[in-house]
């Protein structure tokens, strides 16, 4: 195992000190290390920050190759900077038996690159129609605690509720994906003045609501651990606001994309500014800021879609959902909370890696935890981050397999130098060691 | 004028009010000639891509670019490559690579002729795109409203009907705030968009209340189907409340006129008596829609209209 000494970064953005890795762990955190063994890295100017922790990441492996593996998904999350990532089970086939959660997972393994931790999906086929066995996947290699059927909501109420008190004998979290089917026949775009011009059927923020209403209520009913993916509308904020206050078991994501970018990307009818749910308004994406900034909204998420050219080089209507996020999702977070004040770095850091890690449970692993403080005895997952640095996006410089990034040509601030798991660098001087 | 005609919001003010001068040269040129041809778009090719039949519209448009001695060919997306999967950027690609000019497109999808306007070259003419928009339809009936009470500003007209799914009424909408016309969009309320709002205009469900006060009553095609949706309990509650029969078209002032941008549902949104009265323009708005058209094309790929 390679021993690193890394000289001046600043932890959580304070003070500058050294950290010595070795076998896996933060050896030592202190200022004048030394160690003859170690390789030096220079983190001068530097932000050291735990390893990011994505709740929801689509690696299209198994049956979507072409629009990205666990490889390449892997590449780029920890070109993003993170060291774990859930991999949802929207997959051909679907994760919804122990046999391909553990596929993922050993896929995962070779790669290297980051933990990655499949999702189990809660219903057979995510057809919505019977639940899956959460618990064989589970009890896998995989050790699947988090359960969803992103991509299509478990609409039925009554197997919500089952799911949500099944989960409980192995301290499960089912991931809703809020999105009430018969109010969103056809959609294509946030209903509002805007689809109303541009002829696009609307998506209503009630149909995202009207869902998460709902399962806050059942998740408080049956004791269940409840986790809204992809928030998206400033109801739904409010929503898990008073959730909250009741004291109902919820948590909730939101992805980059909606923390920065509105419906107005839509009148060029270009798909790559199609996703599920849709791109709101102004007045949502400052909602959503606040909702992350008090800790309404726990975590940030990168829903990271990958999709082939052809499945996005298309009219509108006949494009998939979803955009890329692993490796720009630090960088938006910087510009849209960091750098407003709505979050510091060590805001960032519970944001993105220690709260992600607790709902995923994995931050009570042992040497396999995720989402750990950076202190002397933890193990070494973090990130290097430059923050004076600011570049434009370039998709074909990107690590994924797919070019579907809906920030293509926008500057924006921060640069990951370098990444370590568990105290081997995934990511030096921003490139990907392997 | 723009390279390409996508929405209404393409022509300002000046724009339009120069097609609709154009087509009223144009009309001038032809009237009386035994051969209705201009020889402007020689040797310039004109494509019609119909993704959806509409058998008014291509014909409407071939025979426009026709009456400008361009070559036409037609494309339709029933029984070619595009039905064996074909995607629309290389159906453009191969479409620009054999040398067409201009690129008329009817597609399902909302947006679709704005995505064709970035792969190609030539010039993209919007025949329809979805629930979008269908601006030569509107050029058509402003040209058909000046023609026939004489001008455009302060024109009352009413736009009755399934404006939600209505590509005609987005762009009658737009370009008549445009031309400084006073619009009343009339409707149910689950046939309006959520965000009409925003929209430049009047909007009311009380049909009885607007005719009185409407110099132009536009019809739109309303589906039966809808009411499979809730959109309404029934096509005769339809027809009852929002159709447009004898005994409302006798509310209207004189001079008012009763337009369709067709195929008509009679007994429907319309009764046979009002689609055949004179107040109808039904009959007009196709044949000034060639007129329109070609003062479109001719504009968009330049040449003399009357030489």
């Amino acid at each position: 195992m390679t021993t690193y000494l890394i000289t001046g970064a600043r932890p959580y953005g304070e003070a500058a000190v050294d950290l010595l890795l070795a076998d896996g762990r933060i050896a030592e955190v202190g200022a004048g290390l030394s160690s003859a063994a170690a390789e030096v890295v220079d983190a001068g100017g530097l932000v050291a920050l735990p390893g990011l922790v994505d709740l929801h990441t689509h690696l299209r492996e198994p049956g979507r190759e072409d629009a990205e593996t666990v490889e390449t998904g892997s590449r780029a999350a920890a070109l993003g900077g993170f060291t774990a990532v859930h991999a949802m089970a929207n997959t051909d086939p679907v994760a919804d038996t122990a046999g391909v959660v553990e596929q993922v997972w050993r896929l995962g393994t070779q790669a290297g690159l980051v933990d990655v931790v499949p999702v189990g999906a809660v219903t057979v086929g995510l057809r919505g129609e019977r639940l899956a066995e959460l618990g064989a996947m589970a009890d896998s290699a995989a050790r699947v605690r988090v359960f969803s059927d992103d991509g299509s909501c478990v609409s039925d109420p009554a197997l919500m509720r089952r799911a949500l008190e099944y989960v409980k004998a192995f301290d499960g979290v089912v991931a809703q994906h809020a999105e009430e089917p018969r109010l969103t026949a056809g959609a294509q775009m946030h209903e509002g003045d805007r689809s109303a011009r541009l002829g696009l059927t609307g998506w209503p923020a009630a149909a995202e609501e009207a869902i998460i209403a709902r399962d806050v209520l059942l998740a408080g009913h049956v004791g269940g651990r409840l986790h809204v993916c992809h928030v998206s509308t400033a109801g739904s904020v409010e929503l898990l606001r008073w959730a909250k206050g009741r004291g109902v078991q919820v948590t909730a994501e939101v992805t980059p994309h909606h923390l920065l970018l509105t419906d107005e990307c839509a009148e060029t009818y270009d798909p790559v500014f199609k996703v599920n749910p849709p791109l709101r308004t102004t007045a949502d994406v400052h909602a959503l800021r606040e909702g992350l900034a008090d800790g309404t909204i726990d975590a940030v998420a990168t829903d990271h879609a990958p999709h082939a050219v052809e499945d996005k080089e298309s009219e509108w209507a006949q494009a998939r959902p979803g955009m890329l996020g692993l490796q720009q999702a630090l960088s938006v977070v910087v510009q849209t909370m960091l750098e407003p004040g709505l979050l510091d770095w060590r805001g960032v850091a519970d944001r993105m890696s220690a709260r992600p890690a607790a709902i995923g449970r994995l931050a009570g692993l042992g040497a396999r935890s995720q989402g750990r403080p950076l202190a002397a005895g933890q193990p070494a997952n973090l990130v290097l981050v430059d923050p004076a640095h600011r570049s434009v996006v370039d998709p074909a410089a990107l690590a994924s397999r797919s070019r579907n990034s809906p920030y293509a040509g926008r500057e924006l601030p921060g640069r990951v130098v370098a990444t370590f798991l568990r105290g081997e660098a995934t990511v030096l001087d921003g490139k990907a060691v392997k | 004028m723009k390279r390409h005609l996508l929405e209404a919001a393409d022509l300002d003010r000046g724009d339009a009010t120069l097609v609709l001068d154009t087509a009223a040269q144009i009309d001038t040129a032809l009237a009386g000639r035994e051969v209705k041809k201009l020889p402007t778009l020689r040797g310039r090719t004109v494509v019609n891509l119909f993704y959806e039949d509409s058998t008014r519209t291509r014909i409407s448009f071939e025979l426009a670019a026709k009456r400008l001695s361009a070559d036409v060919i037609n494309f339709s997306a029933k029984g070619s490559s595009v039905s064996k999967g074909e995607s629309l950027k290389d159906t453009a690609l191969t479409l620009e690579a054999m040398g067409s000019d201009a690129i008329v497109v009817r597609h399902s999808a909302s947006g679709a002729p704005h995505r064709l306007a970035r792969w190609v070259r030539g010039s993209v003419v919007n025949a329809g795109d979805g629930t979008h928009e269908h601006p030569t339809q509107a050029l058509l009936d402003a040209y058909t409203i000046r023609r026939r009470l004489g001008r455009l500003e302060g024109v009352r007209v009413a736009i009755v009907g399934d404006v939600l799914h209505s590509r005609v009424a987005r762009s009658n909408v737009g370009l008549l705030h445009t031309l400084g016309a006073e619009v009343t969009l009339v409707a149910p309320p689950t046939l309006l968009p959520v965000g009409v709002g925003s929209w430049p205009v009047s909007v009311s469900y009380d049909l009885d209340a607007v005719l009185p006060k409407s110099d132009v009553v536009m019809m739109l095609r309303v589906q039966a189907e809808r009411m499979n949706a809730s959109f309404f309990p029934s096509a005769r509650e339809y027809s009852r409340r929002y159709g447009l029969d004898a005994p409302r078209m006798a509310v209207l002032a004189d001079d008012a006129i009763v337009m369709h941008p067709g195929p008509m549902n009679r007994g429907m949104e319309i009764a046979a008596e009002v689609a055949d009265s004179v107040r109808s323009t039904i009959v007009e708005q196709v044949g000034n829609g060639v007129s329109v058209r070609m003062a479109v094309l001719y504009l968009l790929l330049g040449g003399n209209p009357t030489a």
